[in-house]
């Protein structure tokens, strides 16, 4: 454990050691920015129109109190999705998508010797083919969850329009009630830390498989095995920092 | 010219390379040969730096690369161009693209530049009219070929073959023999080929070297073959049938 520990830094530290030219990594940042973003937003968009309406029907379904007013329904779906559901949800979805393609390719391009093509040619490997990869997340995934949170709410404002669990205009009025504006914020932190586990844990598996195509597949479940079990880890521990700031905002 | 001196290469308890001395001359087909598991593709890593010796060094024209700088190491690794055994072309890329790749990262020559030494070496290897085509759409042969036109893209001095002729049919292994032969004369490359193909052997090695059990036992022309008194190195070249037959006709 200690030691993979130590392999996973250094492996970190290796991205940043003898670098290629700053003009190799911008049209690697742009390739992947699609890979990673644009190829998994038909996923995330009908995971978050789904999560946003259902959400809000259960929710309704559970707050039938006289003494609580509807909107309050709105206020409920509006805070989950901002504070867990869309970054913690997508981004174990996000883990099941990108993360396992991050292992399955740097894994085959491990075992088909294309890793050791890059370094005899003396380019850093792990630099050249991760890098662009951890800063492509890092920049898509925040983009993607505040997209997934937009389209859960207007998931919820469906569901209210087809059903008459609440009036839309009391939804409305519920999702613009009294917004702390400090939740978008722990919505954008939290979404940046699961970008960075994501990439760099997927990255990390899939570099050093060692094998055949079986190895390739392990690499590729524990690459989501624990990008799943370090980002619940991180909720955890990102709730317990943040939940203070959030109440005095 | 590449030389090795005293290299030892141990992974925990076990020794693979016991020390070995060799020098490679360029305008030849070297060939390290053994058997499997005696430790020729662990001296060629430890050649082209993916792995680093235990103990001694190889040097490229007098310049020790085991023991240099980073730096100085991707200075000597631009002249070295190498073929795996699965030809490890870049899946993403197409035929164009991968050739070009070394001359992206290395050289800042302009794009229709890069796209002229591209087409001259995809001549060389005989595959014309393939630029556009993925890897996926190639043959083991044809993937082999444009494995050599990367390595010598950018002018290599020094081509290392791993198993060239692995998976490939007996014509095809010829085509690849010759292919390898023939740019080794023509651009005066120091080649190394780490076989174990005895008509390989036969059929371009200029200098021959077996290895066993992480031993240089043997080294010399393909025409000292038939006159080895190594036993090892008997065992080996003449375990099939037609160097035996080939040895009988000597005799």
């Amino acid at each position: 454990m200690l030691k993979s520990a130590g392999r996973y830094f250094m492996f970190l530290g290796s991205l940043f050691k003898n670098r290629e030219s700053f003009k190799t990594y911008i049209s690697l940042f742009f390739d992947e920015s699609v890979k990673v973003g644009t190829n998994s937003i038909f996923l995330i968009a009908t995971v978050s129109v789904f999560m946003g309406a259902v959400t809000t029907i259960q929710t309704a379904f559970n707050l039938v109190s006289p003494l609580i007013p509807k909107y309050v329904i709105a206020i409920v779906v509006r805070d989950m999705v901002l504070l867990e559901l869309s970054p913690t949800i997508i981004a174990i979805i996000f883990a099941g998508k990108v993360g396992s393609n991050i292992a399955g390719e740097l894994g085959t391009m491990r075992i088909t010797e294309q890793i050791d093509a890059l370094e005899v040619m003396g380019i850093n490997s792990s630099s050249y083919l991760v890098l662009p990869k951890v800063l492509a997340t890092l920049f898509m995934f925040p983009a993607l969850v505040a997209t997934s949170a937009f389209l859960s709410i207007l998931g919820g404002y469906l569901a209210v329009s087809f059903t008459d669990v609440i009036t839309p205009a009391e939804y409305t009025q519920g999702i613009r009630y009294q917004l702390n504006e400090f939740m978008v914020i722990f919505a954008m932190i939290k979404a940046v830390t699961f970008a960075f586990l994501v990439s760099t844990i997927s990255s990390f598996m899939g570099y050093y498989t060692k094998g055949g195509a079986l190895e390739v597949g392990q690499a590729s479940t524990s690459a989501v095995t624990n990008s799943v079990i370090f980002i619940l880890l991180a909720d955890y521990l990102l709730a317990q920092l943040l939940a203070e700031y959030l109440i005095s905002f | 010219m590449i030389e090795l001196d005293n290299i030892q290469k141990s992974f925990g308890e076990v020794t693979i390379l016991k020390g070995i001395d060799a020098t490679f001359k360029p305008g030849l087909v070297n060939m390290i040969i053994g058997a499997s598991g005696t430790g020729k593709s662990v001296l060629l890593k430890c050649m082209v730096g993916l792995e680093q010796p235990t103990v001694g060094s190889v040097m490229y024209n007098q310049r020790n690369f085991s023991h240099s700088t980073r730096k100085e190491q991707i200075e000597i690794r631009k002249d070295i161009g190498m073929l795996f055994q699965g030809a490890a072309l870049f899946d993403s890329k197409t035929v164009e693209e991968n050739v070009r790749f070394p001359l992206d990262i290395l050289t800042n020559l302009p794009l229709d530049e890069k796209l002229d030494k591209v087409n001259q070496v995809l001549d060389r290897v005989g595959l014309t009219d393939t630029n556009y085509k993925m890897p996926s759409e190639l043959s083991g042969g044809m993937k082999k070929r444009v494995g050599i036109a990367r390595a010598i893209v950018n002018n290599s001095k020094y081509l290392f073959c791993d198993e060239p002729n692995s998976g490939l049919d007996p014509q095809t292994s010829i085509t690849i023999d010759n292919l390898i032969k023939e740019i080794t004369q023509e651009y005066d490359i120091t080649t190394i080929v780490v076989s174990h193909d005895m008509n390989s052997v036969m059929e371009i090695g200029d200098y021959i070297m077996f290895m066993h059990q992480g031993l240089k036992l043997w080294e010399g022309s393909s025409d000292q073959i038939l006159d080895s008194e190594v036993d090892e190195f008997n065992d080996f070249v003449f375990a099939n049938n037609l160097m035996r037959s080939l040895k009988k006709l000597k005799k």
